[in-house]
């Protein structure tokens, strides 16, 4: 009978060990959430893409509709080449769709916003957005400020 | 000049001889699983006394825990109005480090001395070499099973606190200071991944399964038979045990999360 009852107990900890595996696969982490494989790609130069990173979200009108595969830097016109996933129900997105990359709130990550534009063709597996705004880096924008504002001031004194 | 040479000298053989002596064992340890399988019921005696025995203290803590993170976490957020990302920041930091670390210390404390002293005592009251005369080898009729029960029970046992430390977050994050519902869960299913964070959570608590059974098993096996020796088998299982996870979780995060 303690036999019975330790291997019962047994039995209660190894089910409640997975459930937990279980809840943390499904729950905790983004298993539900990512389906990789199904997508299309497109791809974008960026000048400057500072902070995106891989897997970082793809939005259009604020919803992810998919997410950055890979980002690498293209030898001969300097600029970086970002490669989007975009799930394959997404499939109706104009032609000349732009692509900016914004921060999410103040400090928060970086992210591609997809802008629609008018054309009547859709973009399609291996298509190239031509259009496209760089990441605002706060330094530059810092630098551009304080040297306009050292020119008005020795504008002010001639 | 010289008896102090003499006694380094003497510290370091034991060290190393005590060293290829755990490597033996451990060695032995594993040439007696395969024929475990055949008579599991052993292994699951063990999983009872090593795992469910501790699972109230894991259970308990981990709820702390996470309790406590919550709490501290919200503190610090609330600041940069980021109170949403509490979910991240408990998840990830269960996950990651607390989850494996803190199970496998508590698993040191309350499985791992047990091991040991039981172990050490058999081997006192001499029924280890009853077991040798009767031509029973005792490190597969009594240590791998107990290795083994370790093994398994390790990575459920963490995967049980961190899943515990979340929902205890959640207790205090949400049902007492308020942090929205829907916003705890997405931005941590946002930010946790399966494969960087959680399978990589769970070969940390299988490294740290099995190195503190090793450790205890090696202890109460290598000890000396007297009482005094296998109380002092008992305190090394538990230091050696802490301060060998604490620095192979230092190792294993620079390999995992490093990038450096």
């Amino acid at each position: 009978m303690t036999t019975r009852l330790t291997e019962i107990w047994v039995g209660v900890f190894v089910a409640a060990g997975m459930a937990a595996l279980f809840m943390l696969a499904m729950k905790v982490s983004n298993l539900s959430t990512y389906n990789e494989g199904e997508g299309y790609i497109v791809t974008a130069r960026f000048e400057d893409i500072s902070g995106l990173k891989e897997r970082s979200p793809v939005t259009m009108a604020g919803v992810r509709i998919g997410r950055v595969k890979a980002i690498s830097f293209d030898n001969d016109s300097l600029q970086a080449v970002v490669t989007m996933r975009i799930e394959t129900r997404h499939n109706a997105l104009p032609k000349d769709t732009s692509a900016s990359i914004y921060t999410a709130g103040l400090l928060g990550e970086k992210y591609v916003g997809l802008e629609p534009g008018g054309d009547d063709k859709s973009l399609k597996q291996g298509d190239v957005v031509k259009l496209t705004q760089d990441s605002l880096v706060l330094e530059k924008l810092i630098g551009q400020f304080v040297t306009k504002m050292l020119d008005n001031d020795s504008d002010g004194k001639k | 000049m010289l008896s102090w040479l003499q006694l380094l000298g003497q510290k370091a053989i034991d060290f190393f001889q005590r060293l290829g002596r755990g490597h033996l064992l451990f060695i032995a340890i594993l040439s007696g699983i395969p024929e475990l399988l055949l008579r599991f019921r052993l292994v699951v005696q063990q999983v009872y006394s090593v795992g469910v025995l501790s699972l109230v203290i894991i259970l308990v803590s981990g709820l702390f825990v996470g309790m406590v993170l919550g709490l501290q976490g919200y503190n610090t957020l609330v600041d940069f109005g980021a109170e949403e990302s509490l979910g991240t920041v408990v998840a990830l930091s269960l996950v990651r480090e607390l989850g494996p670390v803190v199970t496998a210390l508590l698993f040191a404390g309350r499985a791992g001395s047990a091991l040991t002293a039981e172990i050490g005592l058999m081997k006192a009251t001499e029924q280890l070499s009853a077991m040798e005369m009767m031509a029973v080898d005792p490190i597969r009729r009594v240590l791998s099973p107990r290795f083994l029960a370790g093994f398994i029970s390790m990575p459920l046992l963490a995967a049980i606190f961190s899943a515990v430390g979340v929902l205890g977050g959640f207790l205090v994050g949400v049902s007492l200071l308020g942090v929205d519902e829907g916003a705890y869960w997405s931005q941590m299913q946002d930010k946790v991944d399966l494969h960087d964070d959680i399978y990589n959570g769970v070969i940390k608590s299988l490294v740290f399964g099995v190195v503190v059974t090793w450790i205890s098993v090696f202890e109460g096996y290598d000890c000396i038979p007297t009482s005094e020796g296998v109380s002092r088998a008992t305190t090394r299982t538990v230091v050696h045990s802490a301060l060998v996870v604490l620095g192979l979780d230092f190792i294993l995060t620079a390999l995992m999360f490093g990038e450096v």
